[in-house]
């Protein structure tokens, strides 16, 4: 008989060992997947995960592209992690995506034909901007009225969805776009665009920013006290108390934080990789981030690490489905088979598993 | 004598790590009431529980009237007449008695003849209870009474109670004792843990004493003194805590008309809290838990604030929140060890800061030092006692007395002015408990003025210089403690007392 028996004290190798577990786990079933769809697991899995950075023919273009993923994800994880690990569950990511989009793209055409220095950081503080408002919405909500803020940020993605539709083919659509949705291309005027700053990386000022938000988040919740208290809100509401911790104050603080940065990776992706607003500008990256965090186990540093596997995922996703014809669902599940595995394998970190001689209860 | 209904031979159960029973045998007969005796640890409660069948020991064998006894599960066990009252009740705080009830039993009978039926055996035992009153309004000697009532229904021939007392008033203990008696009397074996020694030489026939999971003794408890019990108990000669009393200094701490609405359905509200304590009292608080003790911390130590209530050397400090205060010097060690006083999962370096960051200065800019943090967690580790690898280990890991040392020690070295603690020697074994009772009239003999709420009526006898009582929200009027009888003290926590005149 299989048993489960709780540690003493969480295990410190299971904590870094079940990613990789998971991982593994994810690429046996996931090859059994493939199989099952006709493609040849062994091909599939290396085109997902070897042929985007070392592959001669097709590295040129997609190792850029590692970076150019991963900085939103990145961006945007961390926001998060700083809620879930005190215990505020912001599943909006992709609204306050959405929105900072819009506002910075807005703040950028707003200027149009005009060209300075000033116009990409005032867009970039549009974005951040933007975003925070969005996410302080279910935080207003939730400390006067108790309501909950997964519901209320998850519907509020929709609300974003049906504003970018309507700012695509009206606000902000292009006027010399001859009729069609859609903005300008921010990526195409010098002003406004995102640009690399190395070229030929897919570094581009995101990616940047990306970096420095780990480095902050690795100092804020390591060094500083307001760390400390997101930490003890989420382990212990009452010891929270105790210590002197308002959780109103909390709630604003790790909503804000999270809509600030999603709202800044929104705005440099429609600036930069994606060039202009259009009616399915967002591709769930607000979304797939919740998994970047939880894979990174909610660390800065694994979440840097997470952000950069999840990218590779979606770019080798997409060779597969190029090269293979694995439809696009198919790399979906892939991807959410990850969070999966993660979450199933955690339980070695507090648990042992004890194989006890069948004695029958 | 007569064949013994359960007879116990060298039962021995382990866990990893620690021998938690060894060899233990005794036999209890019917008609009997059995005293189990011990520290917290030393092994009482897995042996009920293997006897109420939810552990199986290693070895050893029981008997039940002459026939092998192996319970595989605690049905198993009531089926052949077992019951058990645990410490901590298994009721729904939503539901009615009767519901409560119907829950744990095997066939539960319709909700009108369960209701007629506990209503005849509440009768019976002089255990008066209202079928169809819900839980969470009742008292928690009334709470208690449902799990006795639960137990008398199933006619069990052995009857177990975990420390049934830890939560009733002395009235209320006088009407449980008559119960006991009256079901002995018809035959029913009664085991009955505690550590409370008085009540076992009243009450029990014979009192098995258990130390460090091995059986020390069996002896007849009214013919033994409280102190050679507690001596077996405890296996060393007892430090009594001393304390030398001087005159009282200024009042510190004045609490004036303190009236909080319950903060949960299930919450007490305060009603006119009204005291003041001097520089070098102790004043104690007792009171059946769930009186409003939680609540009355909770405005003392800031986590709850009020409106021009409290105040602190004549200025007002009722809107302060907990850091402000500490920085003040109003200190608090609330009940809850774990995920109140201290975080689970946080490391003891972790946990000094949670309470000590102002007082010990550990912020440069809001930033940590974790360097003073650890240097302070280490300091109460010594200071107190507190058995653990290191200050990097989590909270959890921790047993209760050890974590409670910790709790306290971190308040009491940071030499507060004001101190407000609530049970502190809750599950700690006698030892740890008299050091920690030491620190805190060391303390206030160095001028702080301290509050210590308790359930412990014996604690707050031995350190506290006056005494009140919580019952309802409401504190009882404020006496010496000299010259109380226990009589005065059982009235004034069941909230009998010459109403409100508690600014005397």
């Amino acid at each position: 008989m299989i048993r489960l028996e709780k540690r003493a004290q969480p295990s410190q190798f299971w904590t870094f060992a079940t990613p990789f577990l998971a991982v593994v786990l994810t690429m046996i079933v996931g090859g059994i997947m493939f199989a099952a769809l006709g493609s040849d697991p062994f091909e599939a899995i290396r085109t997902i995960f070897w042929d985007p950075l070392f592959s001669e023919q097709f590295a040129a273009y997609s190792r850029p592209q590692l970076l150019v993923k991963a900085g939103p994800l990145i961006l945007i994880a961390i926001g998060l992690s700083m809620g879930f690990k005190a215990g505020i569950w912001n599943i909006g990511a992709e609204g306050q995506y959405i929105i900072g989009a819009i506002c910075g793209a807005g703040m950028g055409l707003a200027f149009y034909p005009i060209e300075s220095v000033l116009i990409f950081p005032l867009m970039i503080l549009a974005g951040a901007l933007g975003g925070w408002a969005w996410a302080i919405i279910p935080a207003v909500l939730k400390t006067r009225f108790g309501t909950n803020e997964i519901l209320v940020s998850l519907m509020l993605v929709y609300v974003a969805e049906a504003l970018l539709a309507s700012v695509a083919s009206g606000l902000l659509k292009n006027p010399d776009g001859m009729g069609f949705p859609g903005s300008r291309n921010l990526a195409q005027i010098p002003s406004t665009a995102n640009l690399e700053i190395i070229q030929g990386t897919g570094m581009h000022y995101g990616v940047l920013t990306a970096f420095i938000a780990v480095v902050f988040a690795y100092v804020l919740l390591s060094r500083h006290m307001l760390g400390f208290q997101i930490r003890l809100t989420g382990e212990a509401p009452r010891a929270a108390r105790f210590a002197g911790v308002n959780p109103t104050r909390i709630v604003f603080l790790c909503l804000g934080l999270a809509g600030t940065l999603a709202g800044m990776a929104g705005m440099y992706e429609v600036s930069g990789p994606a060039g202009q607003i259009t009616i399915d500008f967002n591709s769930g990256y607000g979304f797939t981030a919740i998994i970047v965090a939880f894979l990174g186990r909610l660390h800065p540093i694994g979440i840097l690490f997470a952000g950069l596997l999840m990218a590779l995922t979606y770019i080798g996703g997409e060779l597969a489905s190029l090269m293979l014809g694995i439809p696009s669902a198919a790399i979906q599940l892939f991807q959410g088979m990850l969070l999966f595995f993660l979450l199933a394998t955690d339980v070695f970190i507090s648990f042992r598993i004890r194989l006890t001689s069948g004695e029958a209860a | 004598m007569s064949d013994p209904l359960l007879r116990l031979s060298g039962l021995t159960k382990a866990y990893p790590g620690v021998v938690a029973n060894s060899d233990v045998s005794f036999d209890i007969h019917a008609g009997e009431v059995h005293a189990l005796l011990g520290e917290n640890g030393a092994g009482k409660s897995t042996l009920v529980k293997m006897i109420y069948g939810l552990v199986k020991p290693d070895t050893g064998r029981m008997t039940l009237n002459s026939a092998p006894f192996a319970p595989s599960a605690p049905s198993a066990a009531r089926l052949s007449g077992v019951a058990m009252v645990f410490q901590h009740f298994s009721l729904f705080d939503a539901l009615n008695v009767a519901e409560n009830i119907a829950l744990g039993m095997e066939n539960a009978p319709k909700q009108r003849d369960l209701a007629a039926k506990i209503k005849e055996v509440s009768n019976q035992y002089g255990l008066p209870l209202d079928p169809y009153m819900r839980v969470g309004d009742l008292s928690a000697g009334e709470r208690q009474r449902v799990e006795i009532i639960r137990c008398l229904l199933q006619n069990p021939k052995l009857l177990i109670m975990d420390e049934p007392t830890s939560v009733l008033t002395p009235q209320e203990v006088e009407i449980l004792f008559k119960t006991l008696r009256q079901l002995k009397a018809e035959g029913t074996a009664i085991l009955y843990i505690s550590h409370k020694l008085e009540e076992i030489r009243s009450l029990c026939d014979t009192a098995t004493i258990l130390r460090l999971g091995q059986k020390v003794a069996t002896c007849t408890p009214a013919d033994t003194s409280a102190k050679e019990l507690a001596e077996m108990m405890v296996g060393e000669t007892l430090h009594v805590p001393e304390r030398a009393t001087g005159a009282f200094g200024d009042v510190i701490l004045d609490v004036k008309d303190l009236s909080l609405r319950a903060p949960t359905e299930f919450g007490t509200a305060l009603k006119n809290v009204t005291f003041k304590v001097r520089a070098r009292e102790i004043l104690g608080i007792g009171g059946v838990a769930g009186n409003g003790q939680d609540e009355l911390l909770g405005a003392l130590s800031g986590e709850v604030s009020s409106n021009n209530t409290v105040s602190l050397r004549g200025s007002d400090i009722s809107k302060l929140g907990p850091q402000q205060r500490r920085a003040l010097g109003v200190l608090a060690a609330p009940e809850e060890r774990l995920g109140h006083a201290a975080v689970p999962d946080m490391s003891l370096s972790e946990n000094a800061l949670l309470s000590a960051a102002v007082r010990k200065d550990m912020m440069r800019f809001g930033f940590v030092n974790w360097g003073k943090a650890k240097l302070y967690a280490e300091h109460v580790i010594n200071e107190f006692d507190v058995r653990t690898p290191g200050a990097g280990n989590a909270a959890r890991s921790l047993s209760g007395g050890n974590l409670q040392k910790f709790v306290i020690g971190r308040e009491v070295l940071q030499y507060p002015d004001v101190l407000i603690v609530n049970q502190p020697t809750w599950g700690v074994d006698a030892s740890a408990a008299a050091a920690i009772r030491q620190s805190l009239m060391d303390l206030a003999e160095k001028g702080a003025a301290l509050v210590v709420i308790s359930q412990d009526l014996d604690e707050l006898m031995e350190i506290s210089d006056h005494f009140a009582a919580l019952n309802e929200g409401r504190l009882s009027s404020i006496r010496p403690v000299q010259g109380l009888n226990v009589e005065e003290i059982g009235l004034m926590m069941g909230g009998v007392h010459d109403s409100m005149e508690g600014a005397a």
